[in-house]
């Protein structure tokens, strides 16, 4: 007989999922959020996540091809760029380049590839990136440019204004509500209106365009909906308890919609290596993930506690997948 | 002043207090172990390989004090460190060594891809347990080797290695400790501890084979169809024949390779001799087609002259000499 | 719609023969009977070279408790008794005949005629059960466990239903549903059949939603028989197996092994093993053929097929024009649980379903990559393990541990390595591991 047979275990049928689909999934929820600030920030925002984005690529390869040596370089698979662009989104649009790219490499170089590559970091390289940067150059890092203001040229002589996070840490500081009046209202929060908005990191402008982004990712079934709403709520409703006790507190709509808090939740806690494999895990990790982030926000010296409260509680994810099991078949009750 | 003082006598006292509980606690939970557990323990090679059939060399030298509570080491060895470790723990136990012959691991596959042709590809995670869970593999021998490397992946010496030619694993004789990880981790039975034998000479059927004649020559080239040949040339009742593929008891082999040279199938394989099977049988036929040229000679002058009888060579000379 | 609770996928149906009506398989030349078509232990052979048989006539007796006889599906004489490779990819004793004409034996009852239970009031369980027993007949949905057994609960255990199981949610398989569609009646009396075996008075048919002219035909003819539902069901694999399809048509949960679908009172049964059980008590007819499906999205006339066992596979590949050029995977049953065969002279047994060819690029797997802990596998899961964690742990010989993540209860529907976009061999580390833990509790308790 000419023809071979295949052999092989069962199952013989594959289905069309890839990792490849879901990397480029993503990068497609994260374009509305990409098209957003190329409006509001212009040219700087295009610099900032063209740099990060290449940068990240390159270390990837290199370090696979030259350290690791490895014969198989999985440049391809989307994930590099993924973590270039959400490093992106979580930078100030008007940074300078030398600092995008160290970003980049702590992201690549040691959030990823130092424990073995995709799969293997235990905690967010993008937000080891960010969480560098932001000690290492916290001068640099928290100098936002206002949106809209500055046209399409407007790359390292923007304007520079206060984020509404900022607005909120000072009324709690001053203990003095009237402070909040200067926040912009919760529509322009969340569709990010170029007026009126104050200052951002590139991704955090518009809420809206990082929610369609999410619920493209829900539809496709490239995320569940477990991490996102419990994050979601859990800031809601102790938010809400804080602004009903003080109202020096910003009112919980406000906290939802501003800084951060949207795309970590749908596209940072969101990530597959990082987090929880259990759906009871997830919800436990969504939860303490949104307690934290209202913590450091109220609490703590940073205005801004999302991407700490992610990669705390990433820290925490073999310990939650060791004791959140599924429920297994049988055990429910006849 | 007052300060330091405070400090030196608190620290002071806390220390006292808690050496005393550490040697109370010490005396009331101690664990009583035979000091010569951990003597032999000094002695044994620590590699925890559990060759000798205990978890560690740990269990080994708790095992050794205990048989030796009872009378004797016997049964006890330790492959990696051979008879000069036994002989070490026998005298810090008092006792005697027993002798134990040095083995080695032998892998009784030839079923390389020239010799077993590949009628089917698998596809699918690259170890043998996964494939022999598959079916017959890739050949159509059912017992054969399957060629991905458990055996390698189990040694901790670095002695088994699949030759990349043959697709088969080889031992280095230097390195095998007889330890028997591969001969557990091969889902097949094909490895086996073999005693060494007399400078280090041994003789084995290469082969696993249990299907019947035919199937088995289908699948093979070098496949053992239990013809049984080696079992009647064998002088010392060392040849069985189970399941349909012979087998060598090394306790009784005397080395002689008198049933390589009968083997149709070629699958009965040496090591370490001087010479291999082949060049002694054709050294053999060489001396046979000279004394029987030489007896056709002598014959001839005998029927010429009637006189001088012909030199009788005996075909078995040169194995006497092997021995 | 119902279904089950608990994880699942739905891979791409491909019922390329679902509307060819079922023909007889030619008679081979040379039948062969392997002696283990069943779980259990192998039969007995009680038939000599040279001997003639007829169809129908013991060739093999049963050879344990947990055993099935064999009979004759083909009238010849017997060439030898020697080994096959069968499906499992190894060879095994077997009885080769040479096929000689097609003389039936005369207790077999030929006739088309339908006998009900009501015509047969002296039917008592213990009666059906036995002729069940004598006619070797095994679970037809590819297991192959001795059916009496199934219908003699333990004492412990008390049944209340019965679950046919006419799923089929394997893609490519039709046999089941083109058995439904031509031997509507002769099921429902198998039905009857196995409900007055194991003394309930409930019984259900489980029917995926993909074959609505099956439910529709079955809705019909029980219209005036309350005690027997259809019970549609939504098109989600692994329905079929069988804690999932107690599950999804009674509610209720099996507990974990060593506990049985009849501990929590249902008895399933495949719509083959009914209409077996019909043909085995009511004309006398033991296991010796069967419905199967030839398929494959090269084979030319992908066809249902009344197939005599022994019968080689090739044999029914020729008849649906032939092999596909190039390499190919020869399946015996479906793309998810079918085993891969070495050989094309594989004979047809009493759990072969189907014989599918796969070809071209469904043939071979995907390079496997890092797994990216996307947790898809812990959502795919029936039985609501972490396969990812069991994969890991296998590979790193953590037998305990893979013991408490519950690795025994696996059911290998390979659900996990389907839906796994990184392509990681998922189910074959875990069935190492099943196996070895398996091994590890087994060897346990005989030393207790």
């Amino acid at each position: 007989m000419a023809n071979k047979l295949i052999v092989s275990l069962s199952p013989h049928a594959h289905g069309t999922d890839s990792v490849e689909k879901n990397m480029y999934g993503v990068i497609i929820a994260l374009l509305p959020a990409l098209i957003v600030s190329f409006i509001y920030f212009g040219l700087g925002s295009a610099i900032v996540c063209c740099t990060s984005v290449l940068a990240c690529v390159f270390f990837e390869w290199a370090i696979t091809k030259f350290i690791l040596k490895r014969e198989r370089n999985t440049v391809c698979d989307g994930s590099a760029i993924l973590t270039g662009l959400l490093l992106g989104f979580n930078l100030p649009s008007n940074l300078p380049i030398w600092i995008i790219i160290i970003g980049a490499l702590v992201a690549i170089g040691i959030g990823k590839m130092t424990f073995g590559g995709l799969g293997c970091n235990p905690f967010n390289p993008a937000l080891v990136g960010r969480a560098f940067l932001l000690v290492s150059f916290p001068v640099q890092m928290t100098t936002w440019p206002v949106a809209g203001q500055q046209g399409i040229g407007g790359y390292l002589d923007a304007q520079t204004g206060a984020t509404p996070l900022a607005i909120m840490k000072e009324a709690i500081k001053s203990g003095d509500a009237s402070v909040l009046d200067k926040l912009p209202d919760s529509l322009s929060l969340a569709l990010g209106n170029p007026g009126q908005l104050g200052a951002g990191s590139l991704g955090e402008v518009c809420a809206l365009a990082l929610i369609i982004g999410g619920i493209y990712m829900i539809v496709r079934k490239i995320i569940t909906w477990h991490i996102p709403v419990s994050i979601l709520l859990t800031v809601f409703v102790f938010s809400g308890l804080m602004h009903l006790a003080n109202p020096i507190y910003a009112s919980p709509v406000d906290v939802l919609l501003s800084g951060g808090l949207m795309l970590g939740a749908i596209f940072m806690a969101t990530d597959y290596v990082t987090s929880p494999m259990t759906k009871k895990g997830q919800l436990i990790y969504g939860v303490a993930i949104g307690v934290l982030t209202v913590a450091i926000r109220y609490f703590g010296a940073y205005p801004e506690g999302m991407s700490f409260a992610i990669l705390i509680m990433n820290a925490f994810t073999p310990l939650i997948n060791n004791y959140c099991k599924p429920k297994r078949y049988g055990e429910v009750v006849k | 002043m007052n300060v330091i003082l405070t400090a030196v006598i608190v620290l002071g006292a806390v220390g006292l207090i808690a050496a005393v509980v550490l040697f109370f606690v010490s005396k009331k939970f101690a664990v009583k172990e035979d000091p010569r557990i951990a003597l032999v323990n000094e002695v044994l090679p620590g590699a925890n390989c559990g060759g000798c059939g205990f978890p560690g060399c740990g269990g080994m030298a708790s095992a050794c004090v205990k048989a030796a509570d009872q009378g004797s080491l016997e049964g006890l060895n330790c492959p990696v460190g051979g008879a000069v470790v036994m002989g070490k723990v026998a005298s810090i136990l008092g006792m005697e060594a027993t002798a134990s012959d040095p083995k080695v691991a032998v892998v009784r596959c030839n079923g390389s891809c020239e010799n077993r042709p590949r009628i089917a590809e698998y596809d699918g995670l690259k170890t043998c347990r996964a494939v022999h869970a598959c079916g017959a593999g890739e050949t159509g021998c059912c017992n054969g080797c399957l060629g991905c490397g458990d055996c390698v992946a189990a040694c901790k010496f670095d002695a088994i290695h699949i030759n990349p030619t043959t697709g088969i694993p080889e031992v280095d004789e230097e390195k095998c400790v007889a330890c028997g990880a591969c001969v557990k981790a091969c889902p097949r039975a094909i490895i086996e501890l073999r005693l060494k034998g007399k400078n280090n000479r041994r003789v084995w059927v290469g082969c696993v084979n249990q299907d019947k004649g035919p199937a088995a020559m289908k699948a093979c080239k070098v496949s053992c169809i239990a013809c049984g040949k080696c079992v009647k040339e064998c002088k010392f009742d060392a040849i069985s024949l189970t399941g349909n593929v012979s087998y060598i008891d090394d306790e009784k082999c005397k080395a002689c390779r008198a049933c390589m040279k009968v083997c149709p199938r070629e699958c009965i394989y040496d090591a370490n001799f001087p010479k291999s099977i082949k060049e002694v049988m054709a050294a053999e036929a060489e001396r046979k087609a000279a004394a029987e040229a030489k007896a056709k000679a002598a014959a001839e002058a005998k029927a010429q002259a009637e006189s001088a009888p012909a030199p009788k060579v005996s075909p078995t000379q040169p194995k006497e000499k092997e021995e | 719609m119902r279904t089950f609770r608990i994880g699942g996928v739905h891979p791409e149906e491909n019922k390329l023969s679902a509307e060819v009506a079922t023909v007889a398989a030619e008679l081979p030349k040379q039948a062969v009977f392997p002696l283990s078509q069943h779980i259990g232990a192998p039969a007995k052979p009680v038939v000599e070279r040279g001997q003639v048989v007829k169809v129908g006539t013991l060739l093999a007796e049963a050879g344990g408790f947990v055993s099935a006889p064999i009979y004759s599906s083909v009238s010849g004489k017997v060439a030898k008794i020697d080994t096959v490779v069968d499906a499992t990819g190894y060879r095994k004793p077997a009885i080769y005949i040479n096929v000689e004409g097609d003389e039936w034996e005369e207790s077999i009852d030929r006739s088309d005629k339908l006998e009900t239970l009501a015509d047969h009031p002296e039917l008592t369980p213990e009666e059906i059960i036995n002729r069940v027993k004598v006619a070797g007949v095994t679970g037809m949905g590819g297991a192959g466990f001795p059916t009496f057994i199934k219908l003699t609960p333990p004492p412990t255990a008390k049944a209340t239903c019965v679950i046919i199981n006419a799923v089929e949610c394997e893609p490519y398989i039709t046999s089941d549903y083109r058995l439904m569609m031509e031997h509507a009646d002769e099921i429902i009396v198998g039905i009857d059949l196995l409900m007055k075996a194991v003394k309930v008075n409930e019984g259900y048919i489980g029917i995926e939603c993909n074959k609505p002219k099956a439910i529709e035909l079955f809705q019909q003819k029980l219209a005036n028989r309350p005690e027997i539902k259809v019970v549609p069901l939504q098109k989600r694999y692994p329905q079929g197996g069988e804690k999932q399809l107690v599950d999804a048509v009674i509610s209720r949960q099996v507990p974990a092994p060593p506990a049985i679908p009849v501990n929590v009172g249902a008895v399933v049964q495949n719509v083959g093993t009914a209409f077996a059980v019909y043909e085995a008590v009511m004309k006398h007819k033991p296991l010796f053929e069967r419905y199967v499906t030839v398929t494959g999205k090269k084979i030319a006339r992908p066809g249902n097929f009344l197939v005599r066992m022994g019968t080689p596979m090739i044999q029914l590949i020729d008849a649906c024009g032939g092999m596909p050029e190039g390499d190919n995977k020869l399946l015996a049953g479906g793309p998810m649980m079918g085993k891969a065969l070495t050989s094309v002279e594989v004979p047809v047994c009493k759990g072969t379903n189907s014989v599918t060819v796969l070809s071209g690029d469904d043939a071979k797997r995907k390079e496997p990559q890092p797994c990216i802990r996307c947790a898809k596998c812990v959502s795919a899961c029936p039985m609501g393990l972490e396969p990812y964690l069991l994969a890991k742990l296998s590979d790193k010989s953590e037998w305990d541990r893979l013991e408490k993540e519950m690795i025994t209860s696996c059911i290998e529907c390979g659900s996990c390595q389907f839906t796994c976009p990184a392509h990681r061999p998922l189910l074959d580390n875990i069935r190492i591991g099943k196996t070895t833990v398996m091994g590890i509790i087994r060897a346990r308790s005989a030393k207790k």
